[in-house]
């Protein structure tokens, strides 16, 4: 691989130039293990969806107070809808296969989303979107092995990617600071506001609303002797409010948007285990439906802020059952 | 590959077992749908491929006869003489002196000469340069990099067909216009273009003439006394000769400031030691081209009337003053780069207009100078025959090329899958 000294100001213009560096190189490492695997490779424009769908319904979940899923909203409305679509119809193939790490199985007359045997590296939380169309059509080769069986089998085959380091960022936020892009894709500059405690004292100053979430913890600037996260961002009063660790733990919250693998719940009332953020602990709950799209969650203990738009993904053992967005409390 | 795809979502077929090793470099080629036995090819407007007397010609000049031609002894003495008779052989074919010839290594390095060549060496007496909106990036990217420097260029516009209007070039011209630059034919849509016409208001107005005749240059001998040009690029791969050598027609005494410099080759107008073996093999297929009695007509309308039978397939370019080679589509309701993709799996190369814009996001600027709606215009599809295409691979190509975009189409409609 170049190497590539990149001059970063700290502005719109060279953080952009840096991220399509990195992407060029990725665009020629998979060109290259495409040829070393003797794979017929294509560049499938996906700009404009990927705009859409990915990029602008971020940049809107913080302008409504509440914490996107860049990864999720990729999986259902490129990977496996218009990436799955187009590959059928333009490559006349049979499925889609990406380098998640998730399992599939086909029992009792339905595919299931299993979680990978890697639980580390597990990503079922990004999948549970997927129904048994998109399922029936998508094959997950890294479902049974660990990472560094991948790293072994990549450096047997010799591939240049072999020792990449893994991506962590969210592939359109150069270095994390996606700021700029509120501004760029909808004129959100931010306007400073309060900080403000349970009790409605202002403790602080904040930047703009959309500059925080739930369970935020850093950037606060806030002193008040002890550990204080986000608890609630308010859009309409321009407001945080923030808290002491145990209150921003919740027993309950409603889940909106409710998909199930399925293509239905197990049950009007189940109970299943749920995680709220990637790598976070499961835990086990009750799940009470209330009408076809919405559910109740009440969790034996108590888990940590529950950020509104965030996924509240139910799994029943190893399967994953579906789950949603939390909603505003 | 983690969560985190790039927006340019990257796809790849699997057509063999995730490593399988293949004994030889020919079914390795095949696995990977580089050569297969049935491959159709119609991207000869891309480049040709190499004919084998071509290929003869050159065979010396990388072998035996490796003498550099600025060398004084015998083996420089060798590679001089292939450069001369080269460059007299295709001064022939333009009815130009030898010394009129500029050997470059593309045809796009001939169009940067030309134009940045001429602008700088006239700059004393005007900064102004007329073009067209359809021309090649290299003529439209080399006029706005002059137009940074403090050039006004005028683009002028072209009619539904990609038809420049003399007319409109004429009452482009100023005072201070020092270069009017125009295609012989569009490499996209294959529209020819009127350049004698052009040529004469251009002599009467004393503004020199370029003509990027790159694209026409195998069906038609370029001719700059017929076209009054002054300048005249040409590429040999677009004419079943090598990659990586074109020319430049420089009127005899036209000023033109060197764009690169370290030696006198090309009588101190193109520095760099010249590329003996290419452009031996260019003389040779410019030679060759104008002496084949091809008549391509007849195939590359019997695809167009195929095609155009096609539901939501309309032709693109000119009806009849066209490249008689080239027929370009816009298809409804595909996306381009998809319906080349699904040709190739199944055997057909074509291109959506120009290689060298492939996986570009925005619609060819070609299209959209013709007024073609910018959704529309992302359905371009070009098919470019050639010495050896077949009545029966035209036949076969509007079979599948009816299957792939009614396999296209069927996806727009609403999938169980979607959200």
């Amino acid at each position: 691989m170049s190497r590539i000294v990149a001059a970063m100001s700290g502005g719109v213009d060279s953080s952009v130039a840096a991220a399509l560096l990195t992407r060029k190189q990725c665009r020629r490492d998979a060109r290259r293990v495409a040829q070393l695997l003797d794979i017929p490779f294509f560049i499938l424009n996906v700009e404009r969806e990927f705009g859409e769908r990915v990029i602008d319904t971020f940049v809107d979940a913080y302008l409504d107070g509440a914490t996107p899923n860049p990864c999720q909203a990729c999986n259902q409305y490129i990977k496996f809808d218009e990436l799955l679509k187009r590959g059928l119809a333009a490559y006349g193939a049979d499925a889609v296969a990406t380098g998640h790490y998730a399992r599939l199985e086909h029992r009792d007359g339905r595919w299931r989303l299993m979680r990978a045997a890697d639980a580390d590296k597990d990503q079922t939380y990004f999948l549970w979107v997927l129904d048994q169309d998109q399922l029936a059509r998508t094959r997950f080769p890294l479902g049974d092995l660990t990472k560094p069986q991948v790293r072994a089998m990549a450096t047997e085959l010799t591939l240049p990617t072999a020792q990449k380091p893994e991506s962590q960022e969210i592939c359109f936020v150069p270095l994390g600071d996606y700021r700029a892009l509120l501004e760029e894709r909808r004129g959100y500059a931010g306007e400073p506001g309060p900080i403000v405690d349970a009790d409605g004292t202002q403790v602080g100053t904040h930047t703009g609303y959309a500059h925080y979430t739930v369970g935020q913890r850093h950037g606060l600037g806030v002193a008040l002797g002890e550990a204080v996260y986000v608890r609630e961002v308010q859009p309409s009063t321009n407001t945080v409010v923030i808290g002491r660790r145990e209150e921003v733990a919740q027993h309950t919250f409603t889940v909106d948007g409710a998909r199930f693998t399925a293509g239905e719940p197990p049950a009007e009332r189940f109970g299943a285990s749920v995680r709220i953020r990637h790598r976070a602990p499961d835990v086990a709950a009750e799940v009470t439906m209330v009408g076809r799209d919405r559910f109740l969650v009440e969790t034996a203990e108590a888990v940590w802020a529950p950020a509104p738009g965030q996924a509240a993904v139910l799994y029943d053992g190893e399967e994953c059952l579906g789950g949603g967005r939390i909603a505003r409390a | 590959m983690g969560p985190h795809l790039p927006p340019d979502a990257l796809l790849s077929a699997q057509t063999s077992s995730l490593g399988s090793r293949l004994d030889s470099p020919s079914d390795a080629d095949a696995a990977r749908g580089y050569h297969r036995a049935m491959a159709i090819y119609l991207d000869h407007a891309a480049t040709t491929p190499i004919r084998p007397e071509v290929l003869e010609v050159m065979l010396p000049y990388l072998t035996e006869h490796q003498g550099n031609p600025s060398s004084i002894h015998a083996s420089g003495r060798r590679a001089r003489q292939a450069l001369d008779e080269a460059r007299e052989e295709i001064a022939r074919h333009l009815g130009a002196k030898p010394r009129e010839i500029v050997f470059t290594a593309s045809g796009t390095e001939a169009d940067n000469l030309a134009v940045r060549g001429v602008a700088w060496a006239a700059s004393a007496k005007g900064r102004h340069i007329v073009t067209s909106a359809v021309e090649h990036k290299a003529i439209l990217a080399t006029t706005a990099v002059l137009e940074r420097h403090g050039f006004e260029v005028t683009v002028v516009g072209v009619d539904r067909s990609g038809r420049v209007d003399p007319e409109e070039v004429a009452a482009a011209i100023t005072d201070r216009t020092t270069l009017v630059t125009i295609q012989s034919a569009n490499n996209e849509v294959g529209t020819l273009q009127p350049v004698a016409a052009i040529g004469a208001i251009c002599r009467a107005r004393g503004v020199a003439f370029h003509v990027d005749a790159v694209q026409s240059a195998a069906f038609e001998p370029p001719n700059p006394n017929a076209w009054q040009a002054t300048l005249v690029s040409l590429s040999a791969h677009k004419m079943y000769g090598p990659k990586g050598v074109g020319a430049l027609y420089v009127r005899q005494g036209t000023a033109m400031l060197p764009q690169s410099s370290g030696g006198a080759q090309e009588r101190q107008r193109r520095a760099g030691t010249e590329n003996v073996p290419a452009i031996a093999g260019f003389a040779e297929a410019m030679r060759l081209v104008h002496t084949d009695p091809t008549d391509f007509v007849p195939l590359r309308d019997r695809l167009i009337a195929g095609a155009t039978a096609l539901d939501g397939l309309t032709l693109s370019g000119h009806p009849t003053e066209r490249l008689p080679n080239s027929a370009s589509f816009v298809v409804d309701g595909v996306e381009g780069g998809d319906l080349v993709a699904a040709l190739d799996l199944e055997g057909i190369e074509a291109s959506t207009g120009s290689a060298c814009t492939t996986g570009s996001v925005e619609p060819s600027h070609v299209l959209l100078a013709m007024g073609v709606d910018p959704q529309e215009a992302r359905g371009s599809l070009r098919l470019t025959i050639g010495r050896t295409t077949t009545e029966a691979e035209v036949d076969r190509t509007l079979v599948v090329l009816a299957g792939v975009v009614g396999r296209l189409r069927g996806m727009r409609a609403p999938a169980g899958a979607t959200a």
